[in-house]
């Protein structure tokens, strides 16, 4: 098969065009914001980073699992998480400037601060420059090594190189299996170096889990998405079955509930043991206006996407499963606005302010831009997958 | 061939997208009282049939409605009425410590739902049932697939049924003794 015939759709350029509009309206407001509040900036940065960094490392996670797991929603969403993984290197370039100017976003880079507190000086063996920077190296490392390693074979599979026959298809589990562990402890660890260590006097133990189980619910629902816009037409559409979105579905129902069990049992163990060093995590977002921010989460990351997604009806309709997967991402970037902007905003003003919205959304629009670029590249379908011509062959109803 | 009534005809498939197709085309023939049979759930099928039996997403809701209300209940009456115990000056009715509970009786309930409705619709347990009759149907629960047209359907006519069915590709038809 012409594999880019097989590719160059309509709808992924209009995708790419969406992307391209939304990123560059999203910076050109951010800078205005940025303008307005200058110590905004970096605070809005990273919390842009952490978005484009879950798109791409739940891509990479959820290509990992299906390698692990098989599956035919797995075969069919591979190039939407495969293309996902490919823009980790922008994600690497949006580190960056945290990375320069990390006195300006972490307390415990601040010589200053640590001379006046003593538990930063206990924690600094830890939580100090270089070893924060060298960690940071080690993950991007470890992600880049999987995510590029996945992509090239899966490349030389499409020219039917490697990876054509069962047998030879074991060297992308080989990859998997390990990475799939290896992206959880250093997800958790860099959840804890990133974010957690905003206010690097609270800790929570769970904290890793909640980032990670959002980076793959996020990607899901991404994925889903975009499935969705291409089961409208050629090739995809002789290929996506209401099945699959289905299965799909039922993932992402399972993601929303993975995430809100972490979330509920942070919660619940810091109310519990109600520590003074615990709960201002809690007692800020409780307040000057940050509480509505967190019943939307409750009601919009979990009560209306579970009870939505337990329709079967629901999430047979493509279109309409894109619309709750849509809706999903959007409150992905809210609960990442939540965990991050109450660290930096002021006593008493408006807590979200312009840029803490517009810069993320402008990121991820360029995300979104590139993500198209690169789903264009290849082929939707890994075409000389031996499972995919299994799942061809056996005219799809098999459905495991 | 015999004229004994029979239960009905079932015609054997070797895959699940012959089985489909097949159900497909039976369903729109206008037979109604069919049933599929395969090694493995072929959703396809069951909805080719027309199956539109929704009571077991019902009992199931109900039942995980009961378990969460029921779990919730139990901790709300063991904390603020029969021992209301004073715990790190929190109040009586401490939702956030009831939530595990509750959860854990709404999964509970709603799967022991599951498993006891699907049981009792289906009519479990039942010691005999007509299909056992064609030897081949043990392949059902290993690598065939089965569709039935039982015989008290009101289009079901032994020969014409018989030649029906021989015209979807089965791999073979037999009838089913009562």
């Amino acid at each position: 098969m012409n594999t880019h015939a097989l590719s160059d759709t309509a709808d992924i350029a209009r995708l790419q065009q969406r992307g391209l509009i939304i990123g560059a309206g999203g910076l050109v407001v951010g800078a205005i914001g940025a303008l307005l509040q200058p110590d905004q900036l970096l605070p809005s940065w990273l919390i842009g980073f952490t978005f484009c960094l879950g798109l791409s490392m739940g891509c990479l996670t959820l290509l990992m699992m299906q390698h692990m797991s098989g599956g035919q929603w797995g075969l069919v969403g591979r190039r939407v998480f495969e293309a996902g993984s490919r823009l980790l290197p922008y994600c690497v370039v949006l580190f960056l400037p945290i990375a320069l100017f990390l006195p300006k976003l972490y307390l415990w880079a601040r010589p200053e601060a640590v001379r006046a507190d003593e538990i930063l000086q206990h924690k600094e063996p830890y939580l100090n420059v270089w070893f924060f920077l060298i960690r940071a190296v080690v993950y991007f490392v470890i992600w880049l090594f999987c995510a590029m390693n996945l992509n090239r074979w899966s490349a030389a599979q499409d020219r039917g190189e490697v990876g054509v026959t069962e047998a030879d298809t074991r060297r992308f589990r080989v990859i998997s299996a390990p990475g799939l562990l290896a992206y959880v402890i250093t997800m958790s660890l860099a959840a804890v170096d990133w974010l957690m260590s905003l206010d690097p006097h609270w800790y929570s133990t769970i904290f890793g889990f909640i980032i990670v189980a959002g980076q793959a619910l996020c990607a899901l629902s991404f994925a889903v998405a975009v499935l969705a816009i291409l089961a409208e037409s050629t090739p995809m559409s002789a290929v996506l079955r209401a099945g699959h979105f289905h299965d799909l579905g039922k993932l992402m129902l399972a993601f929303v509930m993975l995430w809100a069990y972490f979330s509920f049992s942070q919660f619940l163990i810091i109310w519990a043991g109600n520590l003074p060093e615990e709960i201002p995590f809690y007692l800020v977002r409780l307040r000057n206006g940050w509480q509505y921010v967190s019943l939307l989460i409750v009601v919009g990351h979990f009560f209306l996407p579970f009870f939505l997604l337990l329709s079967r009806d629901l999430k047979r309709r493509p279109r309409l499963l894109a619309r709750v997967a849509w809706f999903i991402v959007a409150v992905r970037l809210v609960d990442l606005i939540w965990l991050i902007a109450p660290e930096f905003s002021h006593e008493g003003s408006f807590p979200i302010s312009l840029a803490n919205v517009a810069i993320p959304v402008g990121l991820a629009g360029v995300w979104l831009f590139l993500f198209a670029g690169q789903l264009r590249r290849h082929a939707l379908v890994p075409v000389n997958d031996p499972y995919f011509k299994e799942m061809l062959a056996h005219g799809q109803h098999a459905g495991h | 061939m015999s004229t004994a009534p029979i239960y009905g005809l079932m015609a054997e498939f070797d895959t699940p997208a012959a089985l489909v197709a097949a159900a497909k085309r039976v369903y729109a023939a206008g037979y109604r009282k069919i049933d599929t049979f395969s090694p493995f759930p072929v959703e396809e099928a069951w909805e080719a049939i027309g199956h539109r039996d929704r009571r077991m997403s019902f009992i199931v809701l109900m039942g995980g409605l009961v378990g969460g209300l029921g779990g919730y209940g139990l901790e709300y009456w063991v904390h603020t009425m029969a021992y209301p115990i004073n715990v790190a000056g929190k109040p009586l009715n401490s939702w956030p410590q009831f939530i595990p509970v509750t959860f854990e009786m709404t999964i509970l309930i709603a799967a022991l739902s599951a498993v006891i409705g699907m049981i009792v619709l289906n009519g479990l347990p039942m010691p005999y049932h007509p299909v056992f009759n064609v030897p081949r149907f043990e392949h059902a629960s290993r690598d065939k697939f089965f569709l039935l047209i039982e015989s008290n359907d009101p289009k079901f006519d032994r020969q014409r049924t018989l030649e029906f069915l021989k015209g979807l590709d089965a791999s073979e038809i037999n009838e089913v003794a009562p």
